[in-house]
C-alpha cells in the first residue's frame, strides 16, 4: 500500500498510541453501564426465572420505571458516536477475507496485515448494533407505560413485545461476544479504559491503521 | 385475597414452582349476564362502586347513556348503551361490560411479575396490586380490552368477581342489586344450564339468533352472556373470536423463554471453553509462549 502521511498527534511523547480519546472512552463506558442495567432489568421482565433481579433496582415498580429510562439514555448516547465511528467502520475487500477466516483466526491459525483501525468482527457489531438499538428503542416506546403505550393498538403492542425481546436476545448474544473478544485479545480492555495501545499491539492487531497513523511500514 | 386461600390454580410468571393449592374441592363460579332481561338501570355500576369504594370521575355527556364513558380504574363496570340496527330497525344494546374471566387469561400470561395475577380454584381472575409492577402488558394481553392503570399509583385494576365477597359465600354486589333477574351467579354448570334454558324461551319469542356467549379461544369465561342477537356480538363490543393470540403465546411461551436463556449463557460458556482450548491472543513476545518462539521473529 501506498504511504501515508503520519499522523504525528496520535503517537503520544512515550511512544503511545492514542486509540479511544477521553470523550469517546466516557461515552463508551456509559453506553456499558446502561447497558447492564438494561439487561439485568430486562432478563427480569423477560423470565420470570430471573424476577429476583429486580431487587437490585428496588423492586418492580422501579424497574419498570427505571429500565425505559437507562434505555433512552443508551440510545441517546450510542447514535452520536456511532456517527463519528462510522468512517472507520467502512466495509472493505479486507474486511470480507477476515470474515471468509474468521474461524480460523478465532484458532489464532491465520492472521491478517491488513486490517484497519477496526477489525470485520468489530465492523459487524457495529452495524448490527445501529438497526437493532433502533429497534428496541421504537419497540420500547411502544411498549412504555404509562406514557406512550395508551397511545398504541393492543395488536401493536404485543407485536412490540416479541421484537422487542428477539432484539434485547440478539443484542446481549452480541455483546457477549464483543466482552468475550475484548477480554481475549489482551490490551483491547486497556485501550477502551486508559485510551493507549503500544506500537507493538497495534502493529500485530491493526497494521493498517498502525501504519496510516505512524507512516511506517507494520 | 392472595396465597393463604390454597385455593389458586394459576399465578403470574411462576414457572419454578406449583403456588399452595390445597383446596381442589371448590367448585367452579360464573357470573350468567342475560341481555335480554337487563333494562339498563345501573344499579349493578352502583352496587360495584360502594362495594369496592370506587368513585370515577365525573365526565361530561357524550350523547349516550352511557357513563362514564368506558372502563376505568375506578369504574370497573360500565352499562354500555350500543345504538344500532336490527332488521332495518332501530335497536339498543345494552350490555354490561367488565372482566370476563378466561378461563385461559391472556393477562396472567403476559405478565412478568410473580404472583401479581392469580387464577383460584373457582375460576376468578384476581390481580394482586401489591405485586403489580404497572408495565401494562396485561392491558395488551386481554381480548377484551379490559385491565386499566391507574396513573397515580402505576397499578392496574379490574373486576374481581367481587373474590372477597365470594371467598366468604356471597355473591357479588351486581348480582345482589339486579332488579330484573338479568343477574345470576352460581356454580358454573348450573349457570351454563340456566344459560341454555334461557335461550329456548328467546328462540320461542323470535330471537332466532340469541346465543350463549362463552368463547373457546379463551377456554371459555367465567362471565357468561345470553346474547339475544347472539350472531352480531361485535354489536354488543365483544369480539366474535377472543384469542390469546400467537405473538403472546410464543413471547411468553417457556420454551422460547428457556431456549433465549440458555443461548445468552452459552455464549458465556463458550468463551470459558475457547479460552482453555485457544489462550488469550496476545501480541508475540508478551506472553508465556511455550514454544519459546519470540514475537520479534513472527509478527506480521
Amino acid at each position: 500500500m501506498r504511504p501515508r502521511k503520519p499522523k504525528e498527534d496520535l503517537v503520544l511523547p512515550d511512544g503511545m498510541i492514542l486509540r479511544h480519546d477521553n470523550g469517546e472512552r466516557v461515552v463508551h463506558w456509559a453506553i456499558a453501564i446502561a447497558f447492564v442495567f438494561l439487561f439485568l432489568s430486562g432478563l427480569a421482565m423477560f423470565s420470570p426465572f430471573f424476577f429476583w433481579l429486580s431487587l437490585a433496582f428496588g423492586g418492580g415498580q422501579s424497574m419498570r420505571f427505571l429500565h425505559p429510562l437507562c434505555g433512552v439514555t443508551l440510545a441517546v448516547l450510542f447514535y452520536p458516536y456511532a456517527l463519528g465511528l462510522r468512517k472507520a467502520n467502512r466495509w472493505t475487500a479486507a474486511d470480507s477475507r477476515w470474515v471468509a477466516n474468521m474461524f480460523r483466526y478465532m484458532r489464532k491459525e491465520a492472521h491478517f496485515t491488513d486490517t484497519g483501525k477496526y477489525n470485520a468482527g468489530q465492523k459487524l457489531m457495529y452495524w448490527s448494533m445501529l438497526p437493532i438499538i433502533a429497534l428496541l428503542l421504537l419497540t420500547g416506546i411502544v411498549l412504555w407505560q404509562p406514557w406512550f403505550a395508551p397511545s398504541f393498538p393492543p395488536g401493536l403492542r404485543r407485536a412490540a413485545g416479541l421484537v422487542h425481546a428477539a432484539m434485547a436476545f440478539v443484542m446481549f448474544v452480541g455483546i457477549g461476544v464483543h466482552w468475550y473478544a475484548a477480554f481475549w485479545t489482551k490490551g483491547s480492555i486497556r485501550a477502551m479504559v486508559r485510551g493507549t495501545v503500544s506500537q507493538a499491539w497495534a502493529r500485530f492487531h491493526h497494521p493498517a491503521w498502525f501504519r496510516q497513523i505512524t507512516g511506517k511500514d507494520p | 385475597m392472595a396465597l393463604e386461600s390454597q385455593d389458586i390454580r394459576a399465578r403470574s410468571a411462576t414457572t419454578t414452582s406449583v403456588p399452595p393449592s390445597a383446596r381442589h374441592f371448590q367448585p367452579e363460579v360464573s357470573k350468567l349476564i342475560d341481555l335480554s332481561r337487563c333494562i339498563g338501570c345501573k344499579a349493578c355500576q352502583s352496587a360495584c362502586m360502594e362495594w369496592n369504594n370506587l368513585r370515577p370521575a365525573v365526565g361530561s355527556f357524550a350523547g349516550t347513556y352511557t357513563n362514564p364513558p368506558d372502563l376505568d380504574d375506578q369504574a370497573w363496570t360500565v352499562m354500555k348503551f350500543n345504538e344500532t340496527e336490527v332488521d332495518g330497525q332501530f335497536a339498543w344494546l345494552i350490555f354490561k361490560d367488565g372482566c370476563l374471566h378466561c378461563s385461559e387469561p391472556g393477562c396472567l400470561k403476559a405478565c412478568p411479575s410473580p404472583g401479581a395475577i392469580l387464577q383460584y380454584e373457582n375460576g376468578i381472575v384476581d390481580f394482586q396490586q401489591d405485586a403489580c409492577i404497572g408495565c401494562g402488558y396485561c392491558i395488551s394481553g386481554c381480548p377484551f380490552n379490559i385491565p386499566r392503570l391507574r396513573r397515580e399509583d402505576s397499578r392496574v385494576y379490574k373486576c374481581t368477581l367481587c373474590s372477597d365477597r365470594v371467598s366468604v359465600g356471597l355473591e357479588p354486589a351486581c348480582i345482589k342489586s339486579c332488579p330484573t333477574q338479568a343477574l345470576s351467579f352460581g356454580a358454573r354448570e348450573e349457570m351454563v344450564a340456566q344459560a341454555e334454558h334461557r335461550l329456548e324461551d328467546l328462540h320461542e319469542r323470535g330471537f332466532s339468533q340469541a346465543a350463549v356467549y362463552n368463547p373457546a379461544g379463551v377456554g371459555g369465561t367465567h362471565v357468561l352472556f345470553v346474547l339475544p342477537h347472539g350472531d352480531r356480538p361485535e354489536a354488543y363490543g365483544l369480539p366474535r373470536d377472543p384469542r390469546v393470540g400467537p405473538m403472546l403465546q410464543l413471547w411468553r411461551s417457556t420454551v422460547a423463554r428457556t431456549l433465549g436463556v440458555v443461548t445468552m449463557f452459552s455464549v458465556l460458556v463458550a468463551g470459558v471453553l475457547h479460552y482453555m482450548r485457544h489462550g488469550p491472543l496476545e501480541v508475540p513476545g508478551d506472553g508465556d509462549d511455550a514454544s519459546g518462539r519470540k514475537g520479534k521473529e513472527v509478527h506480521p
